[in-house]
């Protein structure tokens, strides 16, 4: 850009038109950086979920005449899922799911670890961590042949360790064992949060108030947790949609016994592709991409509030 | 309120660092009682002892004549303000200061009446509504202060009170603090390593080096009588002179000088000593004097009213006060004589005192 040379104690020239161009490059060259990221977005993200919306408005099936000539059906896959005894059941069960691992499970595990480990160094808190994040790291597949093993009516150890032989967990109590599971899955994340979290409360804080006699819940009632609010809410936000979105316990349970564990992902897959009404399952998809939504939105909102509260 | 006692108290961290080194202590009741030292030598850790927030290894904490030692901190009675005031920052100033007593369970009406006193004791009364982060920091200051009070503790224990302060609001707070001390007439023990406050501040003054107190006494044994070169170099805003030398017929020679000692010394002839002198102590003069360290003007520092000159002579460094109307230029020659009533003189890092003088490690309390 060409400015002419700013006049001694004058604001310089061009200063204005300089702030809105922090780089330099002037809008073609901006563009053209922007653009590829923009295509990669537009044609794996924005381009699947259009035509989710799309596919989820027609018949279409993975077979058959609908396959070959979908007809557009407006509404009536909506309808027709809201009607639906299935759907309503796998929403039920996915919000136990949500609520009991992740919101109840993890958070409150995590937070527990973190808290207990607060002040501890050197080796067992090493084990622990590495413990708790091993969970974490394991590709799903080989945790859930570790949890089949585990959980087995026959052999499993841990009818072993308890003498209950003959149990079959996973039969018996099904979303009880999913929850259990992701919550051991899954407490890693929180964890390491809370972790961050409590370091930032000034030791300072805590100890006035244990001068003042509070006790080990009133400290966090009064100290720790107004400061780690924005913490807990991001890590709530967090864990809700990956739990809400997990397909994990597809393969402890493949959605049995009866649909007792056919949480919305499990319930989808198994509709579109094993009943292969796929634009029935597109539907189901974009009001789960709703829910999603909307559990979003409560927390954004929820964070909002506490930075209007601050100020 | 409450006297402190504090017996053998010994602190050893793990990974074995000794903090406190059977330290023994005793503050009266209403003293305004200093700790000080470099960072690391305990004071802090002494502080944090009495509170109760470490736990002794060994050796006993006694408050208002019981034992304290293993008596969680919430029991204690004692307030602690922290160097960073550690108030709750999503609390108002009332809130902040009732916290203690909302901890005890008193009503709400009454505890908020009561902090709004104790805040407008403290010139906090338009305040109330106000958090933390809306206030200054000498404000922030008060806060704390007034939660320390608001429950009437036997005992206030301050760590670094005036350092998280610019140095004008500190000289404010300073006048304040011993103020607001004498009115209350609580016990306090503080913590600082900067020894203008200590010497400002408190009534008597614990000099710690390594987990040990080194001196005990009031400001001006302290600062008079420095029973150490450790003690000797940590007061004073311009580090005392200490000059290597060797005894020679009743006076100390350093380098070629001989120079004047206090009366009823016993040196013996030929010891090696080590002499003590303030900058302060010392006379300035441009022509030759008996008894005088002579040397050459290196620096001259302005200290406002008066100058800090830096001598090179065969003695080393000798650093003199000089007053502001005296013209000086580096590289003239200057003579420095020492105040023999000033003087001090060390024996392997101790302070010699004539016969019968108490010595000043014991040095007791004078109201």
């Amino acid at each position: 850009m060409a400015t002419s040379p700013p006049e001694p104690g004058g604001p310089p020239a061009g200063a204005a038109p300089r702030e809105r161009d922090a780089a330099g490059l002037g809008r073609l060259g901006a563009t053209a950086f922007v653009v590829p990221a923009l295509l990669l977005i537009a044609a794996f993200l924005v381009f699947p979920a259009l035509w989710t919306i799309y596919l989820g408005a027609t018949d279409y099936r993975l077979t058959g005449l609908a396959a070959v000539d979908p007809q557009f059906v407006g509404a009536e896959n909506v309808e027709r899922a809201l009607d639906d005894d299935g759907f309503t059941n796998s929403l039920g069960l996915t919000l136990q799911f949500v609520l009991g691992s992740a919101v109840i499970g993890q958070a409150g595990l995590g937070f527990a670890i973190a808290w207990v480990l607060r002040d501890r160094r050197g080796f067992g808190r090493r084990l622990i961590e590495a413990m708790v994040l091993l969970a974490w790291i394991l590709p799903s597949s080989v945790i859930a042949f570790l949890w089949i093993a585990l959980l087995d009516r026959d052999d499993g150890t841990l009818n072993a360790l308890l003498s209950t032989p003959g149990t079959a967990w996973l039969l018996e109590h099904p979303m009880l064992s999913l929850i259990v599971f992701n919550i051991w899955r899954g407490t890693a994340f929180s964890m390491m949060l809370y972790a961050a979290a409590l370091g930032n409360v000034p030791p300072s804080q805590l100890e006035t108030a244990r001068l003042a006699g509070a006790s080990s819940w009133q400290q966090l009632r009064d100290v720790v947790f107004p400061r780690i609010r924005g913490h807990v809410l991001t890590n709530l936000l967090l864990i809700s949609l990956w739990t809400f979105n997990d397909f994990t316990p597809f393969l402890l349970t493949g959605g049995g016994p009866e649909d007792r564990t056919e949480i919305m992902p499990v319930f989808i897959y198994e509709t579109a592709l094993f009943g292969g009404e796929l634009g029935f399952g597109a539907a189901i998809s974009v009001l789960m991409l709703l829910i999603n939504l909307v559990i979003a939105v409560v927390y954004a909102r929820l964070l909002r509030r506490r930075k209007d509260v601050d100020r | 309120m409450a006297d402190l006692t504090l017996a053998a108290l010994t602190k050893v961290y793990p990974g074995g660092v000794r903090a406190l080194d059977s330290v023994e202590l005793t503050v009266a009741d209403g003293e305004f009682f200093a700790l000080l030292g470099p960072s690391g030598c305990g004071k802090t850790t002494l502080l944090r002892t009495l509170a109760g927030l470490e736990t002794a290894t060994s050796g006993a904490v006694l408050l208002g004549g019981t034992d304290v030692t293993a008596v969680p901190p919430g029991r204690r009675d004692v307030a602690m303000v922290f160097q960073d005031y550690a108030l709750f920052p999503h609390m108002t100033v009332t809130d902040n200061i009732a916290y203690p007593l909302r901890i005890r369970k008193v009503p709400g009406r009454e505890r908020r009446e009561r902090a709004a006193d104790t805040a407008a004791e403290l010139g906090l009364g338009d305040h109330l509504g106000r958090r933390p982060d809306q206030l200054s920091g000498g404000q922030q200051q008060r806060v704390a202060l007034a939660r320390a009070m608001a429950c009437h503790p036997r005992a206030f224990l301050f760590d670094e009170p005036l350092s998280n302060l610019d140095a004008r609001m500190r000289l404010e707070a300073r006048t304040f603090l011993k103020r607001l001390q004498r009115e209350l007439g609580v016990t306090t023990v503080f913590v600082t390593h900067d020894q203008a406050e200590a010497l400002a501040l408190a009534d008597r003054i614990a000099v710690m080096e390594q987990g040990r107190i080194r001196q005990l006494g009031t400001p001006a044994e302290v600062f008079r009588r420095p029973a150490n070169t450790f003690v000797a170099s940590f007061i004073g805003s311009t580090p005392m002179n200490l000059l290597p030398g060797t005894a020679e017929g009743g006076a100390v020679r350093v380098a070629d000088t001989a120079l004047p000692t206090p009366e009823g010394l016993a040196l013996a002839e030929g010891e090696k000593l080590t002499y003590g002198i303030r900058p302060e102590y010392l006379t300035f003069h441009q022509e030759p004097v008996a008894g005088a360290l002579a040397g050459e003007v290196r620096v001259v520092e302005n200290l406002g009213s008066s100058q800090l000159v830096t001598l090179e002579g065969p003695a080393g460094e000798v650093r003199v006060v000089v007053d502001e109307d005296t013209a000086l230029a580096p590289g003239t020659a200057g003579h420095a004589l020492p105040r023999a009533d000033r003087a001090l003189v060390y024996r392997d890092g101790e302070l010699l005192g004539p016969p019968g003088y108490e010595t000043p490690a014991t040095g007791t309390r004078t109201p």
